[in-house]
């Protein structure tokens, strides 16, 4: 089974990368006439196979491997996908 | 008695061999290095030290992966018995990582890699890892990182700082982080983690020799329970 993680920096926690990003894009726009941008972030997918017979069971593992190790859930939040 | 420490290694650490170094100096003790794959800890420790450096090369998040090592199942258990944990830099994030301490370490607000000596106010002095210093004490150690900037929630900060748990301050806050927090300990007192290095400041050589009342302090706490 293949499972799809996304972690990303809860709201209200500084993405200091993601205002990186944003200053880039918004340095570029004039030039490449793209419209400004605004609340980028910046987070991390993980894909990988899962050896679980059903997708409950699968689902469980990843959420449990997201508190444990994927995620850290003082600062960011996550989301799984199971098909 | 002779002081006795270890040093953990992850692949990755690189101040692993400075603490080694600045323990031995400033205690005259012992010092063992411990692989971070081994499932158990020497006898009779009286400090355990979780080195700087890149443990996992920093991969998913700075100390996520080494907060799990076999090694760290032990330390957590050294800890609840009561032994002195001191996690510096990269050791404060495998710290956070680990639960030992709470809150987490975030990219420095500045996007930069720091590195430089650093000045800090000693925010707690009655603590087995800070007795050797004086009340406010300003002491200079070296920062080299690029996450340092601590955050935690605000209902987690006002515990912290309500139980006097933030042991070390920056003076100019370099990167960010809440309340000025440079070093931080469980309510139990006995696991500091912090991000400037003592181990980079026991000698005069080297700049500063602050660091060495740390490890005395340690010392003088091993000393004053035996």
């Amino acid at each position: 089974m293949k499972a799809k993680v996304h972690v990303f920096l809860k709201p209200g926690v500084l993405d200091v990368q993601g205002k990186a990003v944003e200053g880039a894009l918004n340095g570029l726009s004039t030039v490449q006439g793209w419209a400004s941008v605004s609340h980028v972030r910046v987070g991390k997918v993980l894909e990988f196979d899962v050896a679980a017979t059903t997708a409950d069971e699968a689902k469980a593992q990843v959420k449990d491997m997201c508190d444990k190790l994927l995620a850290n859930t003082v600062i960011e939040s996550y989301t799984v996908e199971v098909a | 008695m002779s002081f006795k420490a270890a040093v953990l290694v992850f692949p990755g650490s690189n101040c692993d061999r400075d603490c080694k170094v600045a323990v031995e100096r400033s205690t005259g003790g012992h010092v063992d290095m411990v692989w971070h794959q081994d499932t158990a800890l020497p006898a009779g420790l009286d400090l355990i030290v979780v080195p700087g450096g890149f443990s996992y090369g920093d991969y998913l998040r700075c100390g996520a992966m080494a907060s799990l090592s076999p090694v760290m199942a032990e330390v957590v258990k050294a800890a609840e018995r009561g032994v002195n944990v001191i996690g510096i830099c990269n050791g404060f994030q495998i710290l956070c990582e680990s639960g030992l301490l709470p809150g987490a370490l975030m990219r420095n607000n500045t996007l930069k890699y720091i590195c430089k000596p650093i000045e800090l106010k000693v925010e707690n002095h009655n603590t087995a890892f800070t007795q050797g210093y004086k009340p406010g004490q300003s002491v200079w150690m070296t920062q080299g990182n690029a996450d340092g900037n601590f955050v935690a929630d605000a209902d987690t900060l006002n515990a912290i700082e309500g139980n006097g748990q933030v042991v070390f301050r920056y003076v100019e806050n370099p990167n960010g982080s809440a309340n000025d927090i440079a070093g931080l300990m469980n309510t139990r007192g006995n696991v500091l983690g912090m991000m400037p290095h003592p181990d980079r400041a026991f000698e005069a050589e080297l700049g500063s020799d602050d660091g060495a009342t740390l490890f005395k302090s340690l010392l003088n706490s091993a000393l004053t329970a035996a």
